[in-house]
């Protein structure tokens, strides 16, 4: 793994690979010394071109707690916003010696042109691209749900393990939302089953190439589709013109047909999980009582943020991906596929 | 060592230089050094209270267990499960910029802790002494033990850090371009300690990581 652009080019090992490692990172923060030595010396830059606060965090967090050295660089009231490009910002940070670069762009795309366009060495990893992926933010909704209902329902150990046979339903804003690009194809390649529930509007073009079954009815997908695991994403009102942007007639009726609330909340199985990327929207698409059951695992969701991004930058930075290379190569002869160690 | 080896081509060679291997151990050699080493440990501590064993991750942790159920077997009042446990060490190493991409093992303290105990790191071969530098800090990020002590199955010596063990099961001395492997029925489906040498290979010898 070279980059984390998006979940569509993680196969099942290297995804599975990731929330195993998250779950040993995760330990580590059960301490009582959380900071570990494993990234030091090692420089990871926040480049957000877009307003952030728990995804900012959550990677300088992880990052300082693997001991790496943060930068933080946002777009507002840097050169950027005297009209500097996303080239010349790309070469100041390689001059600075960056070993990963955290971006978060509105423009879909901007972490592929960054990662490939070769301006700075460093590994990019994809914080969310306008309307395309998040691919960190699928990650750890996908191991709050290994956690929740893989492995006897959390009880017993689920590394190694994937999603197969958990229907998960995604709810809402699909249009906007690179949360829910980055889950479906997450999800499917785990073994995960999605249907994505949305009014008609806010349901993209396209999406029959999805891995993905698409409804328009909530109450038909709760009583008869029985989800694991119930999904609701943010209505984008900025990304919306006016209060519904035509999108829908009135938050009121949104909140009817597609709104979870205490009635819906119910009507789930009884180990039925509910998750939100965050920051919700109480009243709009989520329920106070339903966003405060114990059901809704949204601070879960923040702190397996942390150990699910600790995981990610370890992947990508740790390891000498030259060597891994030549090791892979001679691994054929040897026979095994784990290094042997014989360095104590 | 000379009286054992019998420089057995390894199999499954793949039409390169051929690797020789000898066997140095076998399961009763290992079964023989373990026993004794439970019973160092518990002449060394004046019996089993407080003590932890810390396995390393792979090979270290059955060997732990192992030696844990020999310490409950001397000892009556010690349980074997609440003895043993595992410490990984692969985020505390010095060496993960030059290697690929190492897999994180599990972390396990058993009970109480480590505060105030006497913690044995156990691991199968001892050789730069650099995976033990990694544990001990990754120890000492878990609490303030009284004492640490270190068992090894084999130390092959070629030590790169200021670093000895407490109890050591074999020492073989060795050449560097040699590798020593110590099998498991845990993990590999046999007990065994061979010695791998690869002939005719000068100039690829195996470096001390």
């Amino acid at each position: 793994m070279r980059h984390l652009l998006s979940t569509a080019d993680l196969d099942a090992a290297e995804a599975v690979r990731i929330l195993d490692t998250a779950a040993q990172m995760a330990a580590t923060q059960a301490r009582e010394i959380k900071k570990l030595p494993t990234l030091r010396g090692r420089t990871v830059v926040n480049l957000f071109f877009e307003d952030s606060t728990r995804t900012r965090i959550s990677f300088e967090t992880a990052a300082k707690r693997l001991s790496a050295d943060v930068l933080n660089f946002s777009a507002k009231g840097s050169s950027v916003s005297k009209g500097e490009s996303l080239k010349d910002t790309a070469l100041t940070l390689q001059a600075m010696g960056a070993d990963a670069v955290i971006v978060r762009h509105p423009a879909s795309g901007a972490p592929h042109v960054l990662a490939h366009a070769g301006w700075t060495t460093g590994a990019v990893v994809n914080a969310g691209d306008g309307m395309h992926q998040h691919p960190t933010q699928a990650l750890l909704d996908a191991y709050t749900l290994r956690r929740h209902l893989v492995g006897d329902g959390g009880r017993s150990d689920a590394s190694g393990r994937d999603l197969a046979g958990v229907h998960v339903a995604i709810v809402g804003d699909v249009l906007h939302s690179r949360v829910a690009r980055s889950n479906v194809h997450l999800l499917h390649t785990l073994g995960a089953r999605v249907t994505l529930v949305a009014p008609p509007t806010l349901v993209p073009v396209g999406v029959e190439a999805w891995p993905a079954q698409v409804s328009y009815d909530l109450d038909e997908v709760v009583a008869d589709g029985k989800p694991d695991a119930v999904m609701m994403l943010r209505v984008q009102r900025e990304r919306m013109s006016s209060a519904g942007g035509g999108f829908f007639p009135s938050p009121l009726e949104y909140t009817r047909g597609y709104g979870l609330d205490g009635r819906r909340l119910a009507a789930l199985p009884s180990h039925a999980i509910v998750l939100h990327p965050g920051p919700m929207n109480r009243g709009l698409e989520i329920s106070a009582e339903a966003a405060d059951s114990p059901r809704a695992v949204v601070v879960e969701q923040v702190a397996n943020g942390v150990a699910v991004r600790m995981a990610v930058l370890y992947l990508l930075l740790a390891g000498d991906d030259a060597a891994g290379r030549e090791t892979r190569a001679d691994a054929g002869t040897a026979g095994s596929g784990e290094t042997t160690r014989d360095d104590a | 060592m000379s009286s054992q080896s019998t420089g057995v081509p390894a199999d499954g060679g793949t039409g390169e230089t051929p690797t020789v291997v000898t066997e140095v151990m076998g399961v009763p050699e290992i079964g023989r050094a373990l026993t004794r080493i439970a019973h160092e440990i518990l002449e060394r501590n004046k019996g089993g209270t407080g003590l932890v064993l810390l396995g390393i991750p792979t090979r270290g942790l059955p060997l732990a267990h192992r030696l844990a159920d020999r310490l409950a077997r001397v000892e009556p009042g010690l349980d074997a499960a609440a003895l043993a446990g595992s410490l990984d060490v692969t985020m505390y190493r010095d060496d993960l910029a030059h290697q690929p991409t190492r897999s994180i093992g599990a972390t396990r303290v058993p009970g109480a802790g480590i505060d105030g105990r006497v913690v044995v790191l156990v691991d199968d071969v001892l050789f730069s002494g650099r995976t033990i530098r990694a544990a001990l800090d990754a120890l000492s990020d878990l609490g303030r033990p009284r004492a640490v002590q270190l068992a090894a199955l084999v130390d092959r010596g070629h030590r790169e850090l200021p670093i000895r063990a407490d109890f050591v099961g074999k020492n073989l001395p060795t050449s560097l371009s040699e590798r020593v492997r110590v099998l498991l029925e845990e993990t590999d489906g046999r007990d065994a300690v061979v010695i791998e040498t690869r002939r005719g290979d000068g100039e690829r010898g195996e470096e001390p990581r």
